[in-house]
């Protein structure tokens, strides 16, 4: 099938950016959306042109890497599918498809399509773990989980860090990336004596990077390939409004 | 080029030892302040519009009502304290619950500097996505409300010790578009109650999908009922039932 | 630091001051047949891991840490390590380090450490718990690996690893690594290939995810602290030697294209594996050998190049547009069974072929293990069975895993429980329904045993570069076993490197250096260049192009089944290729900024020096072995035929210089504790 592709190209962060039309002859419905990029950047590479900058990685939808607006959803029109997953079966023979970057002010552009995620990473650094010094861990059967709460904070556990949460939410938040960690620390025993500091570090840090605050539309749940759900927000705002009582640190009663 | 170790203190002690930052103006917070205000704002909407209701038994029992509401707390209270208080606390609510409002959409707006070429299509609920707009055109509602039947400065009837008149007055056939206007402005509440209730029970920590889909249809419930329970009164005058 | 000098030949200590000699006696010098190769390298002195205690397997690790040298706390501050590369073993050596109190700086290439590779592993981690009381000990999983190893690897690092594994797991769940568990609370674990024993932990189809999560969130914590200074998006393009000790490294940002040297005490190698020398893997795209074959040339021996893990259950190439595979967890193999028709050429679709027109090869062939044979056996069968006419799907290349049988014995849900995301991912990329349609795999390159020589401390030939994880050779021989690859990568980077390189840096801080120093300036030199170079070269090819060429040689002469002539083929092929490469590549824009087309340019570049010493140890080993299959060595019945009396030995190849033939250094295997045996699944 023949495409017209229109996309972002933006050669730094200094230059404001446009969107530039391409036409994509030949493409198989057996490809995959980034192998579709792939074609056409070999393209423009043999024309002289300057190909493409977009990020990806593993290609098996599960590092987190790949990430792009197309046709203004998140990750494309398939739900619960990264970028890297769609395949091109799911267009139209001459549909003109729409590719831009995330867009935060937290995930400034760099290239064209590749933005920087590291708040993500600085979130996490200000309490998304569990304090355990390597040796210092327990005989692992010394605490039993509830078959449920595993598989719940499995489930939260699951968040790639792609950031399509922030890109489709309408007031630019990483709520749902931040809920996601402090649910999968806080559904767990071993997550407990670090709940409070955890939720007000991680919080602190999503606002101080940017973010806005989320306001439970639930875009972000409709576009996250892992499913992700809103509850965990909820569960994000709770023990947020428990830490704030807590924030001094005053022993349990 | 050489890079040196950065000597940071750690960073969860520093976040909560050190900052200085109230926990109410973080993004959570103000959510929490918005889901509060809300909260205390529907209940007075609730009790309003059980107030309404009461044209239907008649004129005398009316115009009793709105004239029991300045002596609640008598003899404790003088008389209108408790309404004036009640006014007081309606206000703080009113406007704590739109200053958070606009502090978050501040932020939210500062968050995407840059705007999408191919604008989102919208996934979640239309509700969701028009709480601010919907916001805007109730607080302006309000104002002529109150100008209207407050302090009857709109009125065509405009006596405060009558408010039945007042109302049958404002809502006769021949002012349809006040009728208009205020279903306009009622369906808008049932929008944004719509979302907002939902949103305030999720703010406050509810989190569990079973639990969601209550808040939800409890939600939903609760803004279709208190629409209907709005617009009998308007409706009834024109179809004649309340004169 | 008793560790020879980097690069020199002969001064290698001795096989026979190594202590302790297998039972089968003396290796012999010479192979076999003069087809080995011998015209494509010479040999060297023998190489010996002098690091390994002797004496009992059983205290040989608890000996070697009581040994080995410690930095007291308030000195460890003085001494910085660079790590390159954040997954499983990166990532956590570097945040135990940052624990231990060192300045820790580490480098990867993605936007976060949380994207390395080690994200992707599927099935689960091993570990010798015996939760499950089906006679599991340290010593099976010891034995196990040892011989799903093909009997290439040492017995002392095995040993270790089994005794580690135990570590592992309550180390993870201390972390908060959601693994499966029962509805009592307790820990689940299932069967893997290679094993009869329950010992695999696991989190669904994610494990690799959620240990790697767990490391990086360990490792994040460090950076908050302040201990570990992390820089993403930059690569390591040149090792720097300074006095025969590693120094640091040479890196460029990938954001702005600087290219800048850091310093340190010991530089840890944890850049993972090379398998997308074939272009197509189920590796990463990023994946490359740039930092292992950068320290190579410096003169870190490699070792065991040619031991490559083909793995049996990958989503069959769709097209020529494919630019990678897909695994889909060797954990399917536990309920899915392995079918092609009887009759060759039958394209009936699956669901109508009747029970008796089925051929369960794996079952038929290996009675005992079935379906669960390591995966070098299962790719081979699937690959004979292929080749006989009879495989599935448009291309012919693909054999049926169906899991009727498992749907009807546990029901829909228990299946979707177990394999629910990998079902989804399967009907994602192919748009098939694997609850009602069979899935078609094939066999794909997955993991490469081979890797930078190290010793029992992990530490490579030059003093001060240690390598851990996929990125070195030690512990999986010539085949690795399933979950295996998580639980090394782990106890390399939490347990066994921050053991063992205090030994090394209780000798530091080192000669502070500049950029100034000579040795820098002249490896800061060679990366500018060889950048400009490819740059420069401005020619009518694209990089991809010839990586996919590249891959292709290498897949069709040094894959599932090697040859003398093939592999000799390969080697001209590869030679005159890269001639190509050189005058023809065109890398657009510049070394200014963000350039994917420039730094996939230097890592293609370093494959084809990988690929002809890959050939060059496949020639040279004319037996069959694991993941290396020659088929001049078979037994009758076309299993890999191993020739132990003429190579039980490491290959650890010396790099001396471009296009000069590699030196090779045999470290002797001896097997006191397994005996080798033909490696029997049947």
């Amino acid at each position: 099938m023949n495409l017209t592709l229109r996309i972002w190209r933006q050669t730094g962060p200094d230059d404001p950016g446009r969107m530039v039309s391409y036409q994509v002859p030949d493409v198989s419905p057996d490809m995959s959306f980034l192998e579709m990029l792939d074609v056409l950047n070999d393209r423009l590479t043999l024309d002289g042109e300057a190909p493409v900058a977009f990020d990806h990685d593993c290609r098996e939808g599960i590092c987190g890497a790949c990430g792009m607006v197309i046709n203004g959803v998140a990750h494309g029109p398939e739900r619960a599918t990264t970028a890297c997953q769609l395949h091109m079966r799911h267009f139209r023979d001459g549909q003109t498809i729409d590719i831009e970057p995330w867009r935060a002010k937290a995930f400034p552009v760099i290239k064209d399509l590749v933005v920087d995620r590291s708040a993500f990473d600085r979130i996490v650094a200000a309490g998304g773990y569990i304090t355990a010094p390597t040796g210092a861990a327990p005989e692992a059967h010394a605490q039993l989980v509830r078959k449920s709460d595993a598989d719940a904070a499995f489930e939260s556990a699951a968040c790639i860090g792609c950031g399509a949460c922030v890109a489709a939410c309408p007031n630019g938040s990483a709520m749902l990336f931040t809920a996601a960690k402090v649910s999968h620390l806080s559904l767990l025993p071993q997550g407990q004596p670090e709940r409070s500091t955890r939720v007000v570090g991680m919080i602190d840090a999503h606002d101080a990077e940017g973010f806005g605050g989320c306001t439970n539309i639930g875009e972000c749940t409709a576009v996250c390939p892992k499913g992700i759900p809103l509850t965990s927000i909820g569960r994000l705002n709770r023990d947020y409004l428990k830490a704030t009582r807590d924030r001094d640190g005053a022993p349990a009663t | 080029m050489h890079w040196t170790t950065n000597e940071r203190s750690p960073s969860v002690w520093r976040v909560t030892a050190l900052s200085t930052r109230s926990p109410i103006r973080s993004s959570i917070g103000l959510k929490i302040v918005m889901a509060v205000t809300g909260i205390l704002l529907v209940l007075f909407l609730l009790a309003h519009m059980l107030g309404n209701l009461k044209i239907f038994v008649g004129p005398a029992s009316f115009d009793h009502y709105a004239h029991w509401l300045r002596t609640i707390g008598s003899p404790v209270l003088p008389d209108t304290w408790y309404l004036w208080i009640q006014r007081a606390v309606l206000g703080i609510a009113l406007v704590a619950h739109i200053w958070s409002a606009t502090v978050l959409a501040r932020r939210a707006r500062a968050a995407r500097p840059v705007r999408y070429a191919h604008r989102p299509k919208v996934q979640g609920s239309y509700a969701a996505r028009t709480m601010r707009w919907g916001g805007v055109i109730i607080a302006l509602f309000v104002v002529y409300h109150l100008l209207d039947l407050t302090t009857g400065d709109l009125n065509p009837v405009g006596d405060p010790r009558r408010p039945y008149a007042n109302v049958a007055a404002d809502f006769a056939p021949e002012r349809w578009y006040v009728t208009l206007l205020y279903t306009v402005a009622i369906v808008t509440l049932g929008f944004h109650l719509r979302h907002g209730l939902f949103s305030a029970f999720r703010s406050l920590g509810q989190q569990t999908p079973r639990g969601e889909a209550r808040a939800r249809a409890l939600a939903l419930g609760f803004s279709v009922a208190l629409c209907a329970g709005y617009l009998l009164v308007p409706f009834a005058v024109i179809a004649g039932l309340v004169r | 630091m008793n560790s020879p000098r980097p690069g020199q030949r002969g001064e290698f200590a001795p096989t026979s001051t190594s202590g302790h000699h297998g039972p089968q006696g003396e290796v012999e010098t010479a192979p076999p047949n003069s087809s080995g190769g011998l015209d494509l390298f010479t040999l060297g002195e023998p190489i010996a891991d002098t690091k390994a205690p002797d004496g009992p397997i059983e205290t040989r690790w608890q000996r070697r840490r009581f040994d080995a040298k410690l930095v007291n706390p308030a000195n460890r501050r003085k001494l910085t390590v660079i790590v390159v590369g954040t997954g499983l073993a990166g990532g956590s050596a570097a945040a135990t380090l940052g624990e231990q109190g060192y300045r820790v700086r580490s480098y990867c290439y993605q936007d976060s450490p949380r994207r390395a590779h080690s994200i992707a592993a599927q099935g689960g981690i091993n570990a010798a718990k015996n939760y499950r009381n089906d006679g599991d000990s340290i010593q099976r999983l010891f034995y196990d690996t040892v011989k799903g190893g093909d009997f290439r690897s040492r017995e002392s690092n095995v040993r270790r690893l089994a005794e580690v594994s135990v570590e592992i797991i309550d180390q993870a769940v201390a972390q908060g690594v959601p693994f499966a568990r029962e509805y009592g609370g307790l820990l689940d674990t299932r069967s893997f290939g290679g094993a009869q024993v329950q010992r695999t932990f696991y989190a669904r189809g994610q494990t690799g995810q959620q240990l790697l999560l767990g490391a990086y969130q360990a490792l994040e914590r460090q950076i908050g602290q302040g201990r570990v200074e992390m820089h993403s998006r930059h690569e390591m393009l040149e090792l720097i030697v300074v006095d025969g000790r590693a120094r640091g490294i040479v890196v460029r940002d990938l954001v702005t294209g600087e290219i800048g040297c850091d310093f340190a005490d010991a530089v840890v190698l944890a850049s993972g594996g090379y398998g997308n020398v074939f272009y197509l893997s189920t590796n990463a795209k990023g994946c490359n050998v740039t930092a292992t074959w950068r320290a190579h040339r410096k003169g870190a021996l490699f070792a065991n190049p040619c031991y490559t893990q083909i793995h049996p259950t990958c989503i069959p190439v769709s097209g020529d547009h494919q630019s990678k595979l897909t695994l889909m967890s060797e954990s399917l193999r536990n309920d899915g069974r392995v079918w092609v028709p009887k009759a060759a050429g039958d394209d009936r679709p699956p669901r109508q072929i009747p029970e008796d027109e089925r051929d369960y090869f794996l079952e038929r062939m290996y009675p005992s293990f079935g379906n669960l044979v390591p995966r070098d056996i299962a790719s081979r069968a699937a690959k004979n069975v292929c080749d006989s006419g009879r495989g599935v799907g448009q291309t012919g290349l693909g054999v049926y895993l169906d899991f009727a049988d498992a749907i009807d014995r546990l029901g829909r849900s228990t299946i979707a429980d177990r394999y629910g995301n990998l079902f989804e991912m399967y009907q994602r990329i192919t748009g098939e329904d694997p609850y009602e349609v069979p899935m078609r795999i094939y066999p794909a390159v997955h993991y490469t045993m081979g890797g930078l020589w190290v010793d029992y401390d992990l530490q490579a030939t030059i003093p001060g570069l240690f390598v851990i994880g996929e990125a070195n050779f030690s512990d999986h021989g010539a085949n690795r076993l399933g979950a295996s690859a998580l639980m090394q990568g782990l106890a390399d980077g939490y347990f066994v490197l921050p053991s063992t390189i205090a030994d090394y840096l209780a000798a530091g801080p080192f000669e502070a250096l500049t950029d100034e120093h000579p040795e820098v300036v002249a490896a800061r030199d060679d990366v500018t260049d060889r950048l400009s170079r490819l740059l420069a070269c401005q020619g009518d090819r694209t990089v991809d192009s010839f990586h996919r060429e590249l891959g292709q040689i290498m897949w069709d002469h040094c894959g599932m089944e090697r040859t003398d002539a093939g592999l000799r083929k390969a080697l001209a092929e590869i030679r005159a290729l890269r001639d190509q490469f050189w005058q023809r590549v065109k890398v657009p824009g510049d070394g200014e900024g963000l350039n994917q087309a420039l730094e996939k340019a230097g890592r293609v570049a370093d494959f084809f020096e990988l690929a002809e010493l890959m050939c060059v140890d496949a020639l040279h080993r004319t037996e069959s072995a694991g993941g290396h299959f020659r088929a001049e060595s078979q037994t009758p019945e076309g299993e890999a035929q191993r020739d132990d009396d003429h190579f039980s030995y490491v290959a650890a190849w010396e790099f001396t210089g471009a296009d000069q033939p590699p030196v090779l250094h045999r470290e002797d295997l001896h097997f006191e504790y397994v005996h080798p045996t033909q490696r029997s699944y049947k």
